[in-house]
């Protein structure tokens, strides 16, 4: 027997798990690697590009190469790496980039033809036509990638969660938990994350996170931690989530993250076979597990001799120590000084030998297991990501962290604790078999051909090699690389320079990222406080931004066009109600409040009376128009200020600008009430007889405000018109506003009336020419453009007014507001061309069937448009294949001289 | 030159990959150039490869201060395609596409350009309007687009979450199929290698410190490597404008932002588009490596500490997995950010400046990779005639005081609302 | 994400917050037209610090001063705006 096993005794194996459709079984406490170790799998994997056999290199978050998927169906998790994986009972993994097995994969061809392969080749091949590059492509992608991605959706949640604290220390190995006790002796709150499932030792008094990673440090002490509450694949708790994101604010962090252990390059330094000197120990002493029965040990430095005797004791035996430096500690396992390993060989792949230079000649060593030690490259990536310097360290050859920019420290391993080395430059003699960066099969001749091309500088090495950008970003490749590099160029490593160590630390899920909000959570949902009652109708629901808005009220199968069309009819013949609720609202008061009207609006307001109200519009500080809307005068200090639901938000910072920065001396409080109130809108030529009933009041005339009782509920009525109808805009408080609407829809449907939804408005609206912000207010549009200057305050003061006065805003061929007829369906956002094939001269912004009659109107925005009525064009929609011939009016279509809303 | 071609290669593969010359030179600067443009970026080195190439103009220098392609070249989520909805945005991106569909035979580097499409979602009526207002005028401008119903845009990415029940329903789609994604890197590579050939000096870690000038006129510029005459300098340096503006007492209307990509683990290929969304601004696509690239909304305040706010990833993140539930299990493996320059109108800046002989190529805002050949090309025209071509002209630099913007997302001058 | 010290509500996260502009771009409005424009459009934009005016929207919804750092993002002072 020879490889991998497990020592004999200890607890019994009682998880099962299955492997390529290979059930093992497994102790609890196993890592996915340990257990396939401890049943003598050697082979897990297969590489990136060369598709090379490969084994298990390291013990830790660090291993390259045994990646495996895990879980089955939605639980599928491509990639995870067989270290960091506890082995639960029922696990299942595969191994991954093979076809059709793991023991003979097709792919490994790609090996073969290595010498044709090199780094960037496909720079300099594939040419002709795009077209001609997809086809390679096709297969090149196919031929990419590792795992497969699951297809079934996610059946697991995920969920965030903020905390604070004055310590976060980040390891629990000897010094995380050295440093963690120091604080909580200190009366400070700490937070301890370990990667693993259990400390080092024992700490009481602080919150400790296990199987929970460090993935990224941001500004200002802003820590992001991805916690596992099941492992890859496994099944949640019910009501628990899989998964937590833990956003941590910290006053100070301490950073024990330890080191990573450095492969050796030589050729076949990637057999299974080959692992590193400390993941040796780590498996004899975490799992029982002894990886090789015959071991040869390769190393530049003390620590490995650690190993030897781990071996020993275990039973295994240490057939050579190969010491690269003159001299070693004392010991008595046969040590080689000056000694390095030049390759490996096996059979099926296994370690039978190793060949290695030992002074001036070479040796063959028999060997099942090869414990590599390249030294130690201290964990700095949070240190890096926080901002912090690093600071070579030429008896470790290592980077080391330096001054931080904020409270991070780092203590123990981290900091540069680690044995030293001997620096030494390998010479290679077969560089296209020595691999750096295991996962990515980025050799050191890949390095050479990069260098010699002159990609030189260490990001344009990586990116041109890809050494560094697989799954384990480089952890145990990117010393190695610098080292060589730095031989190369002749340079130090610090003068080789150092790539740049980005979050996360190790990779993280998007369902993690996401939290909470994957899914059917991506954004809030608004819902309008008479939801209930409309629900109650069935309507055809709209998204409005996060809002959503009824369509239409279809009677049984009526389509929406049918429903809209019978609505719209109503309003103009009986009468209609449509919730108006998200509209923005502002209530404005104090004795400042025109004035203060005066700055936001661009039209007049100080010589509003009371009790009435008018249209008006804002301007952006560039003089475009922002939103519109109406604002009336209430009492003789209080307004309301009304604007559009997809502007609301915007408005409200607008105003709070306006007030607070622009205008501050102004007596005036600005309310935004947009979810406070419920507005209805009552249209229609009943309308006024309606509300009359209903409130047992006279209803004002146009633009005039009442305040009266419906159904018990007071509201606020507003003689506003929208569609071209005698209306008025009720408003109640929200939660009151049930019962106002119940009766409002009572006495309209017993007058003949519908309620009607935003199909229906568009249609009175666009009949009735009202622009729409969005639409025709597109935020392109002046007023002078939508053909509201002769509304613009002349005094000016307002905001937008000198945006306003740059020369261009002024030419003739600006795209203006018109109107547009034809006798056949008008595509709304057409283009206006003379005919086929001649230039976009203008856009269709809003189109619709007459309420009442036939054929269509528009509104449009159309080059110097205001001088062109009675023009005849083309609206042409080529992605719909739809046209329609149009004249170019004004922009109403009804009731033009205004009479019916005022009646 | 050694030119690169599949019987190069082979031959190479035969002897070791030994033989192949280096990319680029490494020249110490000239005393003077004929034309100096600060910023090897891929912007930069397109423009001094078009002078070079199409003007005849050999005198010219590339200074970068880091290693070429460093900044927003090899930072962004490498999607190209030309469906703005605003004519001078869409001519000059259309201009760029049609370059981009021969550039690797031009370059004689394959820069993997790879049209596989550039996918509008639509979630909504209003949004298919959006959509056809957009697709109509860029085909009446003969640029392609096509609307794409609820099943043509499942068959095309079966893995998107078609339930009506949906956060963000799929109503459809507007596809542009010339659009599509390259290898970033290998523009900024390409372009450098094709344009040393023509005798361009390609001189990186050369740091701009300052402006030679003569009685308001740039003469040359101060470099960590000593003083460099020039004819016309143009600066090229999108992200960091508003500094090397400064050192010619100039203020731009231009503010620095973080703008993040992230990319996944490679997984075998699951996504064959590129997919934006009319509602959401998230995007995804799969490179030919395997790794799922995303990106969402800049970071909406002024920042070069090219570090973004997890919160946006994590925007992205969940609002990928609502397009997408597929991706919940996927990991990120990698993220990154970009100092964008964001301009006051989301448009480019392709123009003189108020200072004789200086001039700007800068505001790309976040959509400047797809640009990068037209950008070489008119800036090019610019720097060798001291007249916008024709395409560059409406993005001249003194637009925003004479009210000519060009406002795509119609929200005006404030870069944290685009 | 940067931790800013409100004024009002003592240390908030910064997606509280808005950043609006500059404070040398607050166009008052007895401005001249031409002055106007050009402060609407010229930005120092630099590496270094700068004066901004934030919003804490999701909070006090006070404006605020921030002397930051736009490369470190060290917030050197933060103070109720006052025109």
């Amino acid at each position: 027997m020879s490889g991998p096993s497990r020592i004999p005794g200890g607890a019994e194996s009682t998880l099962r798990f299955r492997f390529d459709g290979v059930e093992y079984r497994a102790r609890p406490g196993d890592t996915l690697a340990a257990a396939l170790l401890a049943n003598g799998v050697g082979r897990v994997a297969r590489s990136f590009k060369y598709h090379r056999p490969r084994g298990v290199m390291a013990a830790g978050v660090e291993e390259p190469n045994a990646l495996v998927t895990v879980g089955v169906g939605g639980r599928t998790e491509p990639n995870t790496r067989a270290t960091d994986l506890y082995v639960y009972d029922g696990l299942v993994a595969v191994s991954q980039n093979r076809w059709p097995s793991l023991a003979f994969d097709l792919g490994a061809i790609n090996g073969i033809a290595a010498p044709f392969l090199a780094a960037g080749f496909y720079y300099k091949t594939f040419f002709g036509p795009a077209s001609r590059w997809m086809l390679y492509e096709k297969f090149i992608r196919r031929a990419a990638g590792m795992g497969k991605a699951p297809t079934a959706p996610d059946p697991d949640a995920y969920e965030h969660r903020a905390a604070f604290c004055d310590v976060l220390v980040v390891g629990g190995g000897a010094a995380g938990i050295a440093a963690a006790r120091k604080a909580v002796a200190a009366g400070e709150r700490v937070i301890l994350v370990e990667q693993q499932r259990a400390l080092s030792g024992s700490i009481e008094g602080v919150r400790m996170l296990t199987r929970t990673t460090a993935s990224g440090l941001w500004d200002h002490g802003f820590a992001t931690l991805a916690e596992r509450l099941v492992e890859p694949g496994q099944t949640p708790t019910p009501g628990q989530p899989a998964q937590r994101l833990w956003h941590v604010r910290a006053t100070r962090i301490v950073l024990a993250t330890g080191a990573i252990e450095r492969p050796l390059t030589f050729a076949g330094n990637d057999r299974p076979g080959v692992m590193l000197s400390q993941a040796v120990r780590s498996y004899i002493a975490r799992f029982d597990v002894l990886p090789g029965e015959r071991v040869v040990i390769a190393t530049n430095n003390d620590d490995a001799y650690a190993t030897a005797d781990a071996i020993a004791a275990a039973g295994g035996e240490v057939v050579a120590i190969l010491d690269s430096r003159a001299s070693g500690p004392a010991t008595h396992f046969p040590v080689f000084t000056d000694a390095v390993p030049l390759s490996t060989s096996g059979q099926t792949h296994h370690l039978a030998s190793v060949k290695a230079r030992v002074g001036a000649g070479t040796r063959r060593f028999d060997a099942d297991l090869l414990a590599v030690s390249g030294g130690f490259t201290p964990v700095v990536h949070l240190h890096s990501q926080a901002g912090g310097k690093l600071d070579w360290r030429e008896d470790l050859q290592a980077f080391v962290p330096g001054a931080s920019p904020q409270a991070v420290s780092s203590v123990g391993a981290a900091a540069g604790e680690v044995p030293a080395i001997a620096a030494t430059v390998a010479v290679l003699p077969d560089p296209k078999h020595s691999f750096i960066d295991f996962q990515n099969d980025v050799t050191a001749s890949d390095l050479d051909l990069a260098w010699a091309e002159g990609y030189r500088s260490v990001e344009h090495l990586k990116r041109y090699t890809t050494l560094g950008m697989a799954t384990d970003q480089g952890k145990t490749s990117n010393m190695a690389a610098l080292a060589h590099l730095a031989s190369v160029a002749g340079v130090t490593i610090p003068q080789a320079g150092l790539t740049t160590f980005r979050p996360p630390f190790t990779p993280l899920t998007l369902g993690a990222l996401a939290g909470a909000d994957g899914g059917g959570h991506a954004a809030p949902a608004r819902r309008i406080a008479l939801y209930d009652r409309h629900q109650r109708l069935n309507p055809l629901w709209q998204p409005l931004g996060l809002w959503h808005r009824p369509r239409a009220y279809p009677i049984g199968d009526e389509t929406l066009h049918a429903a809209a069309l019978r609505e719209a009819r109503a309003v103009r013949t009986t009468a209609g109600i449509v919730d108006v609720s998200t509209l923005a609202k502002f209530a404005v008061t104090g004795p400042d409040a025109a004035a203060f009207l005066e700055i936001v609006c661009a039209t007049g307001v100080a010589k509003l009376a009371v009790g009435r109200g008018r249209y008006t519009f804002m301007l952006r500080e560039d003089g475009m128009v922002m939103d519109d809307g109406t604002v009336w005068r209430i009492a003789e200090t209080r307004y309301l200020l009304t604007s559009s639901t997809g502007g609301a938000d915007r408005m409200e910072a607008h105003l709070s600008y306006a007030h607070h920065v622009l205008a501050p001396q102004l007596k005036v409080s600005v309310v935004a009430q947009q979810e406070h109130f419920a507005g209805i809108a009552l249209a229609g030529p009943l309308s006024r007889e309606i509300l009359a009933a209903l409130t047992g009041t006279e209803m004002p005339a146009h633009m005039g405000v009442a305040q009266a009782a419906i159904a018990g509920v007071p509201v606020l009525i507003l003689a506003a018109s929208y569609s071209g109808e005698r209306a008025f805009e009720i408003y109640a408080e929200g939660h009151l506003a049930g019962p106002v609407w119940d009766a409002l829809e009572v006495a309209t449907r017993a007058a003949g009336g519908y309620p009607y939804g935003l199909e229906a408005l568009e249609f009175l609206r666009i009949e009735k020419g009202h622009i729409v912000i969005g639409a025709e207010g597109d935020g392109r549009t002046t007023p002078h453009d939508l053909s509201l200057e002769k509304m613009l305050r002349k005094a000016g003061g307002f905001i937008g007014a000198s945006g306003l006065t740059r020369p261009a805003l002024a030419a003739a061929d600006r795209a203006q507001l018109v109107g547009l007829t034809s006798d056949t369906p008008i595509p709304e956002g057409a283009m206006l061309i003379a005919h086929d094939g001649a230039p976009v001269e203008g856009h269709v912004t809003s189109a619709a069937g007459r309420v009442i009659g036939t054929g269509a109107v528009a509104l449009g925005l159309l080059g110097g448009g205001r001088a062109r009525l009675g023009d005849v064009l083309l609206a042409s929609s080529p992605t719909r294949g739809q046209s329609a011939r149009v004249t170019v009016t004004a922009p109403v279509f009804y009731d033009v001289e205004g009479t019916r809303y005022r009646e | 030159m050694k030119r690169y071609s599949a019987l190069a290669l082979l031959k190479a593969g035969l002897t070791g990959q030994r033989g192949w010359d280096r990319a680029w030179r490494d020249p110490e600067p000239k005393k003077s150039y004929d034309v100096i443009i600060i910023g090897g970026g891929g912007h930069g080195l397109s423009t001094a490869y078009y002078l070079a190439k199409v003007h005849g103009i050999r005198n010219i220098a590339v200074l970068e201060k880091g290693w070429i392609g460093g900044g927003n070249t090899g930072r962004n989520t490498t999607i190209v395609r030309s469906n703005y909805r605003q004519k001078p945005l869409h001519d000059l991106f259309d201009f760029a596409l049609n370059l981009w569909e021969g550039m690797s035979d031009e370059l004689n580097y394959n820069v993997m350009f790879s049209p596989r499409g550039a996918l509008f979602l639509g979630h909504s009526d209003s949004d298919m309007t959006m959509l056809a207002q957009r697709g109509d005028a860029l085909r009446c401008d003969g640029i392609d687009a096509e609307l794409l119903s609820r099943d043509q845009v499942q068959k095309l990415i079966p893995l998107l979450d078609m339930s009506a029940s949906a956060r963000f329903p799929i109503h459809g789609g507007m596809t542009q199929r010339r659009g599509g994604t390259a290898r970033h890197d290998a523009v900024a590579w390409g372009y450098a290698r094709a344009a040393d050939a023509l005798g361009v000096d390609v001189i990186q870690k050369c740091e701009v410190t300052g402006f030679t000038m003569d009685g308001g006129r740039v003469t040359g510029v101060e470099t960590n490597r000593g003083s460099i005459g020039a004819g016309r300098v143009g600066i090229c340096v999108a992200g960091n404008s508003g500094p090397v503006a400064a050192m010619a007492g100039l203020k731009l209307p231009i503010e620095a932002q973080t703008l993040q990509a992230f990319v996944t683990e490679p997984i075998k290929p699951m996504i064959d588009t590129v997919i934006m969304s009319q509602s959401l601004h998230c995007y995804i696509s799969q490179s030919d490596k395997g790794g799922i690239v995303l990106g969402g909304d800049p970071d909406q305040f002024p920042s070069y500490a090219q570090r973004g706010l997890p919160a946006r990833i994590e925007k992205a993140a969940a609002e990928a997995i609502a397009l997408v539930p597929a991706l919940s299990r996927l990991r990120m493996v990698r993220c990154w950010s970009g100092t964008t320059d964001m301009s006051f109108d989301g448009s480019p800046i392709i123009s003189g400046l108020p200072v004789d002989n200086l001039y700007l190529n800068g505001g790309w805002c976040y959509g400047g990779f797809k640009a990068t050949p037209a950008s070489g090309w008119c800036y090019a025209h610019l720097l060798a005639t001291g007249a916008s071509h024709a395409l560059a002209a409406p993005f001249a630099f003194d637009r925003f005081a004479r009210g000519a913007t060009i406002d795509e997302a119609g929200v005006g001058f404030m870069p944290q609302l685009r | 994400m940067m931790q800013i010290d409100c004024p009002y509500c003592g240390p908030r996260a910064q997606v509280e917050f808005a950043y609006e502009r500059t404070l040398d771009s607050i166009v008052t409005l007895d401005m001249p037209a031409e002055e106007a424009v050009s402060r609407l459009y010229a930005r120092a934009n630099p590496r270094g610090l700068d004066d901004e005016l934030w919003r804490h929207s999701f909070g006090c919804r006070q404006w605020l001063v921030l002397r930051r750092h736009r490369v470190s993002h060290a917030i050197v002072s933060i103070t109720e705006y006052a025109p």
